[in-house]
């Protein structure tokens, strides 16, 4: 008996568990302070919440949550606004490029940008992107490309990959009768009034890591009063891809990277 | 050489299991519970003990609900401190 509990004894010492690491010394990744406690709405997966945290971290970093102002769009970042520990406002379809130059105007100090997806930025709202890129106007533009009308249901967008099925090309698109894949960020890159343009996806962590980089980019280059910057993340949309979204980022590599490649479309100091 | 040493701790109640961090874990530690939280959605947990902190969960999960910790354990090095005869000039050998 005795000997049989000392055998256990020794037994349990060498089963004494490690001190935990999870202590706040050793934290080295939590959610950013930007960002409320609301749970995301998002579809599991959606590339939306990634491109929210790293906009949040850079504003964290930055230390410049006071004196921010987004601009939510129409699309499936129509309640982007819940998300942010910003001021916000939402602005209507196509129009937030249109808004946040208002809003920069008015409060030249502060640090603006707009949340936009492709189906808002590229379609209906060509033409506000356009001219806000041509006027120069000292603004951040998110743009959200993941190929597709997210919230509606699927739809073809300008920047839907040829022979791409979605419910309005369900045999895929064809460029004879829709036209082709819109490149707007080549498109914006060449006018004057970009300062800095970037394409960046959030699919992988490498991925991620370069995508922050570029939104902190484009939110300290405001500080110059030089122009617009203009940063597109490719991201996916697992529901209307029809996918998983581990298949979709896959997917995404596969056929959007290559039509859409990642890197600076414009960098200052760099001649393009 | 330092020894690394991480940890994650998971917000199974907003994870919706979308299963990219698992996709993205280098030491594959991630898995789908066969639970549901009470969104009715299967939440990861952690299946191994040999998370290393890299924070590539946390990079991908849309819905932040990774927290990562590291503990980096520097080996103690023996260092010999050796003073010339007349004391201005020390210098710090490794063994
Ligand atoms: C004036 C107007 N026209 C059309 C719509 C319908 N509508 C809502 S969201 C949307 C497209 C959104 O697509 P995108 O901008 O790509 O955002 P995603 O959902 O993909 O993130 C459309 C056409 C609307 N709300 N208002
Ligand atoms: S529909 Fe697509 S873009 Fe919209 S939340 Fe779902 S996955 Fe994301
Ligand atoms: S921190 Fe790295 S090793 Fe640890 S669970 Fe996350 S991805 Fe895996
Ligand atoms: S990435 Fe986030 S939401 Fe998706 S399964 Fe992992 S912890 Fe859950
Ligand atoms: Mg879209």
């Amino acid at each position: 008996m005795n000997e049989r509990r000392m055998l256990d004894d020794s037994h349990y010492e060498n089963l004494i568990e490690e001190e935990s690491v999870c202590i706040n010394e050793n934290l080295v990744y939590d959610k950013p302070e930007t960002l409320t406690k609301t749970p995301m709405h998002y579809c599991p997966g959606c590339g939306h919440g990634v491109a929210h945290r790293l906009i949040a971290e850079v504003i964290d970093e930055l230390g410049i949550q006071e004196k921010t102002i987004g601009v939510a769009p129409v699309g499936c970042a129509v309640f982007a606004y819940n998300y942010f520990n910003v001021d916000m406002s939402e602005a209507a379809h196509g129009r937030a490029s249109a808004v946040a130059t208002g809003i920069k105007r008015v409060l030249p100090d502060r640090y603006v940008f707009s949340y936009q997806g492709d189906g808002d930025l590229a379609a209906i709202g060509t033409g506000e992107t356009i001219h806000t890129c041509n006027r120069g106007e000292n603004i951040l533009i998110i743009f959200i490309n993941n190929g597709i009308y997210g919230m509606t249901g699927g739809q073809m967008a300008p920047t839907t990959l040829e022979g791409m099925k979605t419910t309005t090309t369900p045999f895929g698109r064809d460029v004879q009768a829709m036209g082709y894949p819109l490149k707007i960020t080549e498109l914006i890159a060449q006018l004057p009034g970009v300062y800095y343009c970037s394409r960046v996806a959030v699919n992988t962590p490498v991925h991620v890591r370069k995508a922050k980089k570029a939104i902190y980019n484009g939110f300290k280059f405001q500080e110059l009063n030089k122009g617009v910057s203009f940063v597109e993340i490719v991201t996916n949309c697992p529901s209307n891809w029809k996918m998983t979204p581990v298949e979709s980022n896959k997917w995404l590599e596969e056929h959007m990277l290559p039509f859409y490649p990642l890197g600076d479309l414009k960098l200052p100091g760099k001649e393009n | 050489m330092a020894k690394v040493k991480g940890d994650i701790i998971i917000d199974i109640e907003k994870c919706k299991g979308c299963e990219l961090c698992a996709a993205a874990c280098p030491q594959h530690s991630l898995e789908l519970s066969r639970k549901l939280n009470s969104k009715g959605y299967h939440y990861i947990v952690k299946i191994e003990d040999n998370c290393t902190g890299c924070t590539n969960c946390a990079l991908v999960c849309p819905d932040s609900v990774i927290r990562v910790f590291r503990k980096t354990e520097k080996k103690k090095e023996q260092v010999a401190t050796i003073t010339n005869v007349t004391g201005d000039i020390t210098v710090k050998v490794k063994s």
